[in-house]
């Protein structure tokens, strides 16, 4: 079967006859899909002629979910969308609370909010990165990149409780300050995590294994990119110099001397790279925020019966009590205007925005998530035709597609 | 009289050794969806070091395996790939439902989501935590491993006990 | 709130004069009549360089109050290279909710069509794939519907039970 009849687009042409193709089914339980992805591919000997992504294995609802639960619940739920970066998810949900409330939280709080949102960006680009070294071949660097993890755990757990699920934020502020020791540890990794990127550049950025099975490997073009809604790293990779924290600073990020990372070739390679090259900035964001991290409050206080008050207040004084029952009854609660708002962050992933409908309860009437994976799991068919059945893992750890992200 | 034994011959129940030879190495069958995935694997990465209890092998193929861990919701589209995972695992076969999701459902009391696999599928440990720290998934493997020395038999009769047929809760309600 | 007048605004109320514009917290939104809608998508990319979709998704109007139709389709674009963004929306009503695709403007859209007409039954006319995506194939109901129960009607109990003995 003459492999030249294959057009440059990976496409079949059209006079070919297709008897010979076969199918291929992949996942949703495959050690190299990560979570519940599900692949059929239609190959050509190993060569991948078409893709047919079938999702859904993981769709819990969440948005349904979203109109049963009041604006501080729903925050946990946020959490188990990227569960690699649960941090980014909290801030994110509740940035679009604030910006249907109106309500302005104060600088300690963004601070804070930035310092957690870059850590988790970290601990995602490590999860991705290391794993599209597993799946590459390389596990001693999945180890590698996994190791610091448990570090950055540790600083969750220090400043939330919990170490995985945190659910951080609040509508107005944060569930607490930062403790010294948390910031002593959070200053403790800024100064170890250089060495082990260098550790795991070393490792991979020339190794002849990796640079060949990813260089090349599921390009995708600056038009395509913008065309099909890619954002984030992905897009980034391909040449849209494009970042939330630039273009429509948020939070506090317009304080921060920071570099957007781009790269031209658009392939694995390019978005390993950038993923790496942002790890090292998203790092230099952190030092900046908590040499500078201002003093004062972490939630608006009592004022607009919006955020809740802390709990030592609550137990002694009458405002802080009564505070506390009007935010929890459900006949009370929020003042939401009858509006509709759309709000977006720079996730690790890529642009993670909430479209909220408030209808003046305590609930969102409707609460749409812009997943990043969704339109990055809908770039791979094009991404992936005419490439090797080898390279299917490597795209898609490079996509870093997150399925509890992806389905909601 | 007493029969004198050499100090290096240990006398046992050919049941018992053959449990301890199987508890102390078991195979996962990492069934991981969601969030407890993450968890799963740090379970097995270097802090916690699932190896330590001879676990630490993970297979991605049903057939070498004889521990199926649940690890995050089970939703309608995923239960069936669940009951043929489990059905193409080789007796004997044990299960750890691990986290709220995979026990109960958890938060996700939704229209998608199945209420606990144990109304579909036999589960012989369940984790609690959302998610469940790694420590708390170890702990559950080596009350496995009890479980497996304390009733274990050659020819797996217990499984075929009585109170074993009712392996989910949709049965016995 | 009206909306200050921006060359967007303007030039869309020039050719689309029934599109009405308002603007909250800084974000400026178009409504337009779903006999429009195509042809106003095209004239955003075309002429307005608006040449990314950012997301699309839809609501269901059905319990809240002032609404006139049952279902809001919300087209959330922007320009990469101005950084600008608009909201659009249309509204449909039952029976048959159906909207032009915008699948020949944005590829972004392939997916995320699928997944509203999944969750909330909207057709959208001249897609090349619409099928459930999310759903099985044989779910019957569009669960993102307010008339449509967070437990469900029993469809996440209805799988066969195996026991130990036939394991």
């Amino acid at each position: 079967m003459p492999l030249e009849r294959i057009l440059p687009s990976g496409d079949l042409a059209q006079d070919e006859p297709q008897e010979y193709l076969w199918t291929m089914n992949f996942g949703p339980q495959h050690p190299a899909t990560h979570t519940t992805l599900r692949l059929v591919l239609k190959l050509d000997g190993e060569r991948v002629v078409d893709a047919m992504p079938d999702i859904g294995y993981l769709h819990s609802g969440f948005e349904k979910l979203a109109e049963h639960l009041d604006y501080n619940q729903y925050v946990t739920v946020t959490d188990r969308m990227n569960y690699v970066s649960p941090m980014a998810n909290n801030v994110a949900w509740h940035m679009a609370v604030e910006k249907l409330m109106g309500i302005e939280v104060p600088p300690r709080c963004q601070y804070l909010r930035v310092i957690v949102a870059e850590l988790s960006r970290i601990s995602d680009h490590l999860v991705c990165n290391g794993a599209v070294g597993l799946d590459t071949g390389a596990f001693t660097y999945f180890l590698y990149a996994f190791n610091p993890r448990e570090k950055l755990y540790d600083i969750f757990e220090a400043l939330c409780g919990a170490r995985f699920t945190n659910s951080y934020t609040r509508v107005g502020g944060l569930t607490g300050d930062a403790s010294p020791e948390a910031i002593a540890m959070i200053r403790e990794v800024i100064r170890e995590l250089p060495k082990t990127f260098g550790d795991m550049e070393r490792l991979l950025d020339r190794n002849k294994i990796f640079v060949d099975r990813t260089k090349g490997i599921g390009v995708l073009t600056k038009e395509e990119a913008i065309n099909r809604g890619a954002s984030g790293p992905v897009a980034r990779a391909s040449g849209v110099t494009r970042d939330l924290r630039k273009d429509e600073p948020y939070l506090s990020y317009a304080d921060f001397d920071f570099q957007v990372c781009c790269a031209t070739a658009g392939d694995c390679y390019a978005r390993y790279l950038v993923r790496m090259a942002e790890m090292r900035e998203s790092l230099k964001i952190v030092a900046q925020a908590i040499e500078n991290l201002p003093e004062g409050p972490v939630s608006i206080g009592i004022r607009d019966r919006a955020s809740l008050p802390p709990k030592g207040m609550v137990y002694s004084t009458i405002e802080g009590l009564i505070t506390h029952f009007e935010v929890l009854m459900t006949n009370r609660g929020f003042e939401v205007p009858c509006e509709e708002i759309y709000s977006a962050t720079e996730a690790p992933n890529g642009e993670l925005g909430f479209y909220l409908v408030g209808d003046g309860s305590s609930r969102a009437y409707r609460a749409r998530c812009r997943p990043p994976s969704f339109l990055h799991f809908a770039l791979f068919p094009h991404l992936i035709r005419g490439h090797m059945l080898s390279d299917v893992v490597a795209v898609l750890g490079s996509l870093n597609v997150i399925a509890a992200e992806l389905d909601r | 009289m007493a029969l004198e034994l050499p100090d290096n011959v240990v006398i046992t129940k050919l049941d018992e050794m053959v449990s301890w030879c199987r508890k102390n190495s078991l195979w996962p069958m990492p069934f991981a969806t969601a969030c407890c995935g993450i968890e799963l694997m740090a379970t097995g990465a270097s802090r916690h070091d699932l190896a330590r209890f001879g676990a630490e092998v993970f297979r991605f193929s049903p057939r070498q395996c004889d521990l199926l861990i649940v690890a995050g919701r089970v939703v309608m589209k995923m239960l069936p790939v669940l009951q043929r995972i489990w059905q193409q695992m080789h007796e004997p076969k044990w299960c750890i439902s691990m986290g709220a999701c995979a026990s109960t459902g958890g938060v996700f009391d939704t229209y998608s989501v199945v209420q606990g696999i144990d109304r579909f599928i036999p589960v012989d440990m369940y984790v609690p935590g959302c998610p469940p720290r790694p420590e708390q998934l170890i702990q559950a493997i080596i009350d496995l491993q009890a479980k497996i020395q304390r009733e274990g038999t050659m020819y797996g009769r217990e499984f075929t006990r009585p109170e074993r047929q009712l392996p989910s809760r949709a049965l016995r309600q | 709130m009206d909306a200050m007048p921006t060359r967007t605004t303007s030039e869309l109320k020039r050719a689309f004069p029934t599109a009405e514009i308002s603007e909250f917290r800084g974000q400026v939104r178009a409504a337009v009549p779903v006999s429009s809608i195509g042809d106003c998508l095209r004239f955003l990319k075309e002429q307005l360089g608006f040449d990314m979709l950012v997301d699309l998704t839809c609501v269901d109007y059905l319990a809240y109050r002032g609404a006139t139709s049952r279902f809001g389709l919300v087209y959330l674009l922007l320009s990469v290279d101005r950084g600008e963004r608009l909201v659009v929306r249309t509204f449909v009503d039952d029976p048959q909710p159906a909207v032009p695709s915008a699948v020949p403007l944005w590829q972004a859209a392939d997916w995320l069509e699928r997944e509203v007409w999944d969750l909330f039954g909207i057709r959208f006319e001249g897609h090349p794939d619409l099928r459930r995506i999310v759903l099985p194939e044989q779910f019957t109901a569009h669960p993102l519907r307010k008339d449509y129960p967070l437990q469900g009607r029993g469809e996440r109990h209805n799988f066969p039970v195996i026991t130990r003995a036939e394991g």
